[in-house]
This record gives structure tokens, sequence and C-alpha cells, in this order.
């Protein structure tokens, strides 16, 4: 419908030009789940892992945010430690995104809070206290779920 | 007799707001001193008048000042403070109810702060710009392209507000659409725009809301009127449009049960908006629905509908509210509350409603303590849960009645009106059976004093005067027309003694000139004191 065009648009400028460390695979049946590749950023704890993210949007998109989840698993204080690897902050939220917002844009966002965590708008409340108590042992555990699940 | 006082002369001790003294008056509106107009407004309309002097001579220490208002009362209320602060103001009507719901309804406040600072309080409102001057308007713009939908075709109707982000105008309709529609929103929804605070003025919204909205857009507006007030709350039974007012505040809770009647007939609680829960204060409903609910599986036996004969062992089945029992085997007569015999029920020595300590167990065996408060707790919870499975019974062979009644009416002669007895008999057992219930959640948290045993006697003679009525909704439907003025005399009596309960509860808990609150360490427990007593509350 009319979100087809927006849709199109979307999709041509991310595959043209995607964000830094994101590789698109174009849907192909189903034009409402993005898959994307997004590598861990350099100088963080998930350099050199490679993240499986499913986009999967909302019939009423873009008036309502898409869901986000990592197929991949991750040890991060914002995504649920669970078969959704669920990541909802910021422009995610329902309350806090607006229609202009663009998949690259939140893509952005989830390269960088892989970058910089927000512990204090944690769903992991136990890896969130950790890495704002004990850096050390966060960083031992991120970095070894790298090896084993993200490679 | 001091029965008269009611809670507004007795709080008018020295901690008390004045606001709350003035709660006589027949309307108590938001803060304490610009609501002299709404007195005037409502006092020209005899009804209320007439309504507040019976409610004044009739008010018991258990009853409680409130005042039930249609959605045209709360249009015109909100219309009136409106207009009224957009004359001090000097902004426009629309302006100033962007304004009034923007502070929440806090009229003495947005008035300070809009005199400090106005240009800072319109840019927060969303008001940055006189709308005035510049009504908002649908345009076409050569050159626009959507940034929602990418359209870009020429001709395209497009809306922006002052902050000028523009979009198609069916974007923008969908926006609020679902804004309105889903997520209930309607006096805070912000523009579109990425990263933009400007909130959607009613101008706009009136403009770009399509027709099928406007109704649950304006209905939305109100809502949140009344949501923002402290002393007004939605009436929360289902379909139900009323809102209520009443000046008690969350301070006060401790000390009252603010029961309200809504004009559709449905009792709540204005502290916390559950179902009547008199006499029992919301903090312990609070604290007795959780217990119940972290121990529902220990409990969950007792809403059985059969149970053995004490004496002879055969299948009893309940089927009607009356805890009466009489095993149609051996004929033993019994209480289906606690097993016991039933003749003795009703007598000064035979305590059915009470939890007997038992002496003999040794209080420092833990296993035995914890036994012990345990049997504690089935005592009440068993007659809190029996009361309100009583009620439902009592309602259905009601019904049953009522049906067998109607069909009678031909036969027998009785008129409607003749049959209404029968109606106000169901009533009372429904509101008793209430009370009752609620008492004994109220008991499982009253520690034993001298006190106690005058509340356990009217818990008891309430419940025996329930229990008489009760069952002559057992009685053959064709004796109950000669049964009528026995019943009539039974239902004012349970009435009667169910205000004398409220009453005397009430005026107990409101005393609260020596109220102390402690905390024991070694027991884990929680000890509030009024004047005559005291409750210990498990600390979670
Ligand atoms: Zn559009
Ligand atoms: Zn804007
Ligand atoms: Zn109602
Ligand atoms: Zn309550
Ligand atoms: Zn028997
Ligand atoms: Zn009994």
């Amino acid at each position: 419908m009319s979100s087809n065009k927006r849709l199109m648009k979307e999709l041509g400028e991310i595959t043209a030009s995607p964000p830094e460390g994101c590789t698109i695979t174009p849907p192909t049946e189903d034009m409402f789940i993005w898959d994307v590749t997004m590598e861990g950023p350099t100088d963080s704890v998930y350099a050199g892992g490679k993240y499986h993210i499913q986009i999967v949007l909302p019939k009423e998109y873009p008036f309502k945010p898409p869901v986000l989840s990592f197929k991949t698993k991750i040890y991060h204080p914002n995504v649920s430690n669970d078969e959704r690897g669920a990541m909802c902050l910021g422009m995610l939220k329902a309350e806090e995104w607006k229609p202009p917002n663009k998949i690259s844009e939140v893509l952005k966002l989830v390269r960088a809070v892989l970058a910089a965590p927000q512990p204090d708008d944690a769903v992991e409340t136990g890896i969130a206290e950790q890495f704002k108590n004990d850096r050390k042992s966060f960083d031992k555990v991120a970095k070894e779920w790298v090896g084993k699940y993200a490679k | 007799m001091d029965s008269d006082d009611d809670f507004n002369s007795q709080v008018s001790s020295e901690d008390m707001d004045l606001d709350l003294n003035d709660a006589d008056s027949s309307v108590d509106f938001g803060a304490n001193d610009s609501d002299v107009d709404f007195d005037d407004e409502f006092q020209d309309e005899g009804a209320f008048d007439t309504q507040d002097k019976d409610m004044k001579q009739q008010k018991k220490a258990f009853e409680v000042d409130f005042k039930v208002y249609s959605p045209e009362d709360i249009q015109a209320q909100q219309d009136k403070q409106v207009a009224e602060v957009a004359t001090l103001l000097e902004q426009p009507h629309e302006q100033t109810a962007i304004l009034l719901r923007f502070a929440r309804w806090n009229k003495e406040r947005l008035i300070e702060q809009y005199m400090d600072n106005q240009e800072e309080v319109l840019e927060k409102a969303g008001l940055g710009q006189d709308i005035a001057r510049d009504p908002p308007r649908i345009e076409t713009v050569d050159g626009f392209v959507c940034d929602i939908c990418c359209e870009d075709e020429p001709g395209l109707q497009s809306f922006a507000m002052k902050c000028g982000h523009r979009f198609c105008i069916n974007c923008y309709r969908q926006y609020l659409g679902q804004k309105i529609r889903e997520e209930g929103e309607a006096a805070r929804i912000k523009c579109p725009g990425d990263g933009c605070n400007k909130i959607v003025d009613s101008k706009s919204l009136d403009l770009l809301v399509t027709s099928d909205l406007t109704d649950r857009y304006h209905e939305l507006l109100m809502r949140t009127y009344v949501d923002d007030k402290d002393n007004l709350k939605w009436c929360p039974a289902p379909e139900c449009v009323f809102a209520v007012e009443c000046g008690v505040k969350k301070r006060d809770l401790s000390r009252i049960v603010p029961t309200v009647h809504c004009d559709c007939k449905h009792d709540f609680c204005f502290g916390c908006t559950l179902a009547d829960h008199q006499p029992c204060p919301c903090s312990l409903v609070k604290k007795w629905l959780k217990k119940c609910e972290d121990d529902s599986e220990t409990a969950n036996w007792i809403s059985a509908n059969t149970k053995e004969c004490p004496k002879c062992n055969s299948t009893i089945e309940k089927n009607g509210g009356c805890n009466h029992m009489t095993c149609r085997k051996c004929r033993n007569e019994f209480c289906w509350m606690c097993m016991g015999v039933w003749s003795e029920h009703g007598t000064s020595w035979y305590n059915c409603n009470r939890f007997e300590e038992k002496s003999g167990t040794d209080a420092r065996d833990a296993q035995a303590k914890s036994r012990q408060s345990l049997e504690r707790y089935l005592h009440y919870y068993n007659r809190y849960a029996n009361h309100e499975q009583s009620a439902r019974l009592d309602r259905d062979i009601y019904f049953k009645t009522e049906k067998k009644m109607t069909l009678l009416q031909n036969q027998s002669g009785l008129s409607w009106i003749e049959v209404q007895f029968l109606e106000n008999a169901s009533q009372a057992l429904q509101q008793c059976r209430q009370t009752l219930k609620w008492t004994y959640a109220f008991a499982y948290y009253l520690a034993r004093n001298n006190q106690t045993e005058i509340f356990e006697d009217n818990q008891k003679d309430l419940e025996m005067a329930v229990e008489n009525l009760s069952e002559m909704f057992e009685k053959p439907v064709e004796s109950l027309a000669g049964l009528k003025v026995e019943m009539m005399d039974k239902t004012s009596y349970c009435n009667r003694r169910r205000i004398i309960l409220l009453d005397d509860t009430a005026k107990n808990l409101k005393d609260r000139k020596s109220r102390t609150e402690s905390e024991s360490g070694d027991e884990g427990m929680l000890t509030m004191t009024t004047e005559n007593w005291e409750f210990n509350v498990e600390l979670s």
C-alpha cells in the first residue's frame, strides 16, 4: 500500500550505501522482514564478531517502529538473553519512534549501543550490574561469547 | 451521642488541611481557593442542594461526601475553568485549554508560571507562536516530498505546524489516528517530525482529525481532565460514563474507607477504586489480596461446594447462600463455616467468627508457631471466601425466586410492588455479605485487645442476621408471600446491624490521637496503633 514507495526507497538507499559495518540481504519473499549482518565495532568487546540481526517491520510501518532481534547470541545489557534477542531502546520504543525515522538510523543506533552499552536502560539487569560494577568480568564473558557464538 | 460527628468535623484537628474542613460545601473542586464559582453554579440547581442536605442529616462516621458527575457536567466544568483562566491570561479559549491540559489542570501553578515566564510556558506547551493570528491550514507546496510516505506528486496536500515539519495530510492523519485510537493520546500528541517535541494543538487537530475520530478525541480530552484531578475519579464499572468527586486525600486513607455510590449503582472505594471494601482500610485490602494470591494454593480447597456432614459423613452440597446446613440424611444442623452445631451459634458463649489461639502450644517451637499462623490465616480466609461465595449463591437463588414469583404473580394476585420486598432483601444480603467478607480481612490484621471483642460481637450479630435472612430464600416460593412481613423485618434488621458495625469501626479508625507506627524487629511485623486498635501487618 502507501508504505510501499517508502519501503522501496529505503531499501534502495540502504543497499546502495549501507551504514558502516552492516550488510543488508535484500528481502526476497516478505518485504517486511529484513536480514542484516552487523560487524562488532572494532574498538569494542564485540570486535571480530558477526551478528545476524532480523528486522521485522509491522504492517503499520513507518507509523510503528520496526522490531529488532539478534539471531546471534550476544552478551549485552540491552539485548534480551533469550531466543528473541530483543533490543528496545531510544527510537525503537513505540513512544519515541517518529514516522520519518529510517532503518538506516536504527542500525546506526544499534551499532552505537554495541560500542557503548546503556546499562541504565537495560533489559538484562544482571548484565547491566556487572557492566557497571565489574567491568573486567563483563568484558571477559562478552569476549568469550563472541568466540563461542559470533564467529 | 456523638454518632453524628461526621468525618469532616472529626478531622478538623490541627493536623488536617483546610480544604477538608470545607468539604461540606457542595463542591470542593481542585485547589482550595478558587472554587467558589462552582458552588454558585451548582447551588442554583435544586437537586444537588437537597441531596446534600439529606446526606448531612443522616451521615454516619463511615460515610463521606461525594458527588457524581455526568460527562456533560465534566465538560461544563472544564469550559468554565478555561473561560476563567483565559480572561486572566488574556489568551484565546483554545490556547488556554491547551495550557491547562499541559499544566495538568493545576490552575494556580499555571498562572504563577505564566506570570513568571510567559514565553517559556507557551513554548513548553507547544504554543510557541500565536495561532489566533495565523490559523493552521492545509497547503500545497511546490516540490514537496513527504518524508514519511515518500510521495511527491504535484498538488499533494500537506500540513505543518509552526515548527515547519511538513508531511502529507494522509500521513499526518494516519499518525494522529494511531495516537488517538490505539495509544489513547489526545492532549499531548507530539509533532511527527523527527525529534520534535511540539505538541499538536487542538486547532490543528480539529483541522486534521477525521470525523470518525472526533468523538474519541474529545472523549480522551475529557478523560485527561478527570485523570489529572486528585479529587475526581471515573467510576470503574464497565460502560459507566460517570465521574465521582470526593475530597478524601491519599493521606487520609489509613483512617477512613471512602466508599462512594455511583449513579449506575456501583459502590466503589474512592481511594483505590476497588469495589466497596468497608470497613477494611485500603492498605490492608491491598496486603490481604496479595496474601490471598500468594497463598492461593493452600486455600484452594475452601471454595469447594461440597463438604461432609460432621455427624454421618454423607456428602452435603451447598446450593444456597445460607450457612445454616441441615443434613438430609441424619437431620444434623450444623454451620458450613466452622462445621459446629448450629444451635449454639448466636449464643454468647459460642464463637464461630473469632479465632481462638490455642494456649497449650509451645511458642518457642517454630513449627508449631508456623502451623498456628497458618491456621489463623485459614480461619479468616475461610470466612472471607465463604461470604464471597455465599453472596454469589444468594444472588442465584434470588434470581430463581424472582422468576418463580413473577410467574406466580398472575395466580397469586401479588402486584409488582409487593414482590419488591424480595429485591430489597436480596440487595441487603449482597451488601451485608460484602461487608462481612471484609470484616474478616480486617480482623486478620487486628491485634487482640478489649476493643476487638466489641468488633467481633458486631460481626457475629451481623452474621446471624444475615444467615437468618438468607435462610428465608430457601423456603418454598409458594410460602414467600405469607412471609413478607417477617422478611421485611429481617431485611431492615440486617441493614441496621451493618450500619452499627460500620459506624463503630469507622469511629475507632479515624480516631488517631495517639496513632503510632512501630516496627518490632524480631517478628518482622509493623504495628499500627489507633486510640483503640492495633494492627499487625507483616512487612514484605
Ligand atoms: Zn506522506
Ligand atoms: Zn515539528
Ligand atoms: Zn458508575
Ligand atoms: Zn480502597
Ligand atoms: Zn448427616
Ligand atoms: Zn459456625
